[in-house]
């Protein structure tokens, strides 16, 4: 499976679901770096959202818009402190219909 | 200092099964509570499977059935072992399980949660949805007196708060009552909801009515990783899914969607999907630490209860009955304690703890302690191995093709001891034993 078509299949997931996004408030930053942590780059693969991607300059980056809320990112970089992770604002985020 | 009288008799934060079980029975025995949840309504964050037990709910709304929003009672039990292509496995399906009294459903958790926080309100409880609770509020002895939370305003005082904030449970976690959940002890489960015609159920899965199945399956399906997948039957959806233990996820190879996908696609599995329209794609984490995993679950004003307390049976796959059972549990324990005008400390609190330890819960936690353990040192032997063999060995025996039955049971045997060694095998079912006891 090319890693294209994963990443398209998650944004046609995603798709299905309602969000209330907090615009200008992401809720998810990661902290400036030089280098990624191997957990870190490991979260551009195991977000199940497919938040994370890395940058042309080697850098971890995030958008946080299809975030599910799992927290997976949060206890895999809890060593490194590289994520500062919040939940969003009361009401805004991810909006389960069915759960 | 006016502004720090208690406003309530108690504070829950979060309402999902434990924070709800915790709120209503705080609210039925007549103290003012206030539950505080960051979600649009009760449920829109929360997600399960999902199964309800009915034995944890029916000790707090026993009419509940009644009312609340249920998908089919159970009726089959599926447990797969699978390898790339086949599944084996145990069933169980029995006509009792249609009894007057449902002993298991299948549930949509933004619906059924709604119906429990419409509970919540009618015993009594002040809930304020779309609020996050952003930090507790101390006192110069570390007592732990009320929240703050994202809202403008004072802080909101009370003389006990229970922290029913699911597995994330950062207010806890920040506030220093336990450690942030280890990437070993939890997992990471994707799920989708998958729409069909419920005439289009009932005839894939032979049911009648409102009844319902369950599949529970392990093997290759999770690569080597610890982890399961599942596939529960609702009224007119399908609810499929897979998890592994974030640690295994993080030193594979494999992203959770393509998991998922290669789950759905498995010859066992998409035949059951056939045609259905995708409606919602979840992911959440699963504490499955176990008993070992179970922070402090008390202090000076502080009770934890569901998922941020570890509260979950990864074996047997129940978390919703532990949740809504020590929600129960520490909302009696302060009842108690209020009504004998008590403190609400780290030493009257322990009353919860001695109570969980005389239900279920604790007793299967403790019996369970060693099997995360035992997993997670044997994963590609219990998750790629053995599916391996035993599928392999089944089609031995069924396939017909002229060789002799005695060759066939040789070759199995042999394909046993040819991949785990006669003390492999011998040492797998001795700690098996010992971690099951």
């Amino acid at each position: 499976m090319t890693e294209i078509a994963t990443a398209t299949k998650v944004e046609e997931k995603l798709f299905q679901n309602r969000y209330l996004v907090d615009a200008g408030k992401p809720h998810i930053r990661v902290r400036e770096h030089e280098v990624p942590s191997a957990s870190l780059l490991a979260m551009t693969r195991l977000c199940p959202a497919g938040c994370y991607a890395v940058t042309e300059t080697g850098q971890v980056e995030v958008a946080a818009d299809g975030c599910l809320e799992c927290g997976t990112c949060r206890i895999l970089t809890r060593k490194t402190g590289e994520v500062e992770w919040n939940y969003p604002r009361g009401g805004f985020g991810v909006l389960y219909k069915f759960g | 200092m006016a502004e720090m009288e208690d406003a309530f008799d108690a504070i829950v934060v979060g309402a999902g099964p434990s924070g709800n079980a915790a709120a209503y029975t705080l609210a039925k025995e007549g103290l003012s509570v206030l539950q505080i949840e960051r979600g649009e309504y009760a449920g829109s964050k929360n997600v399960q499977g999902a199964i309800l037990y009915s034995d944890a709910l029916e000790k707090i709304i026993p009419e509940f059935r009644e009312e609340a929003p249920l998908e089919r009672h159970v009726i089959e039990q599926r447990m797969w072992s699978m390898d790339d292509t086949s599944h084996t496995g145990m069933h169980y399906r029995s006509g009792d399980f249609n009894e007057e009294k449902p002993n298991r459903y299948t549930i949509l958790r933004a619906q059924f949660d709604k119906w429990f926080s419409a509970k919540v309100k009618e015993a009594g409880a002040l809930v304020l949805c779309e609020t996050t609770v952003t930090e507790l509020v101390k006192d110069l002895t570390g007592r732990v007196i009320g929240v703050r939370t994202d809202r403008q305003g004072n802080p909101i005082f009370a003389p006990v708060v229970i922290l029913a904030e699911g597995v994330n449970g950062l207010v806890g976690q920040r506030s220093g009552l336990r450690p942030e959940i280890a990437p070993e002890s939890v997992a990471l489960a994707v799920k989708e909801m998958h729409f069909l015609p419920r005439e289009t159920i009932e005839a894939r899965f032979n049911l009648k009515g409102n009844e319902g199945v369950v599949i529970e399956a392990m093997g290759t399906i999770t690569r080597g990783m610890t982890g399961t997948g599942f596939l529960y039957t609702n009224e007119e959806s399908i609810s499929v899914g897979i998890g592994c233990i974030v640690s295994d996820f993080a030193q594979g190879e494999v992203t959770p969607a393509e998991l998922l996908e290669a789950f759905k696609a498995h010859p066992s599995i998409a035949p059951l999907l056939e045609g259905s329209e995708v409606k919602e794609y979840a992911a959440h984490l699963i504490p499955e630490g176990g008993y070992k995993a179970i922070p402090q679950l008390t202090g000076d004003g502080w009770i934890v209860v569901g998922d941020a307390g570890q509260f979950v049976n990864a074996v047997h796959r129940e978390g919703s009955n532990l949740a809504m059972t020590t929600g129960r549990i520490a909302a009696e324990t302060v009842v108690a304690l209020h009504r004998k005008g008590e403190a609400m400390d780290g030493y009257t609190l322990k009353e919860y703890e001695r109570r969980l330890e005389a239900t279920f819960v604790m007793k299967d936690l403790k019996k369970y302690k060693g099997i995360p353990g035992l997993l997670d040192a044997n994963k590609a032997t219990f998750f790629g191995t053995y599916p391996r063999l035993f599928s392999q060995a089944m089609q031995t025996w069924f396939r017909v093709d002229g060789v002799d039955k005695k060759t066939k049971e040789k070759a199995i045997l042999k394909s046993f001891r040819d991949s785990r060694s006669l003390r492999g095998l011998l040492g797998d079912a001795w700690r098996v034993a010992r971690a099951w006891r």
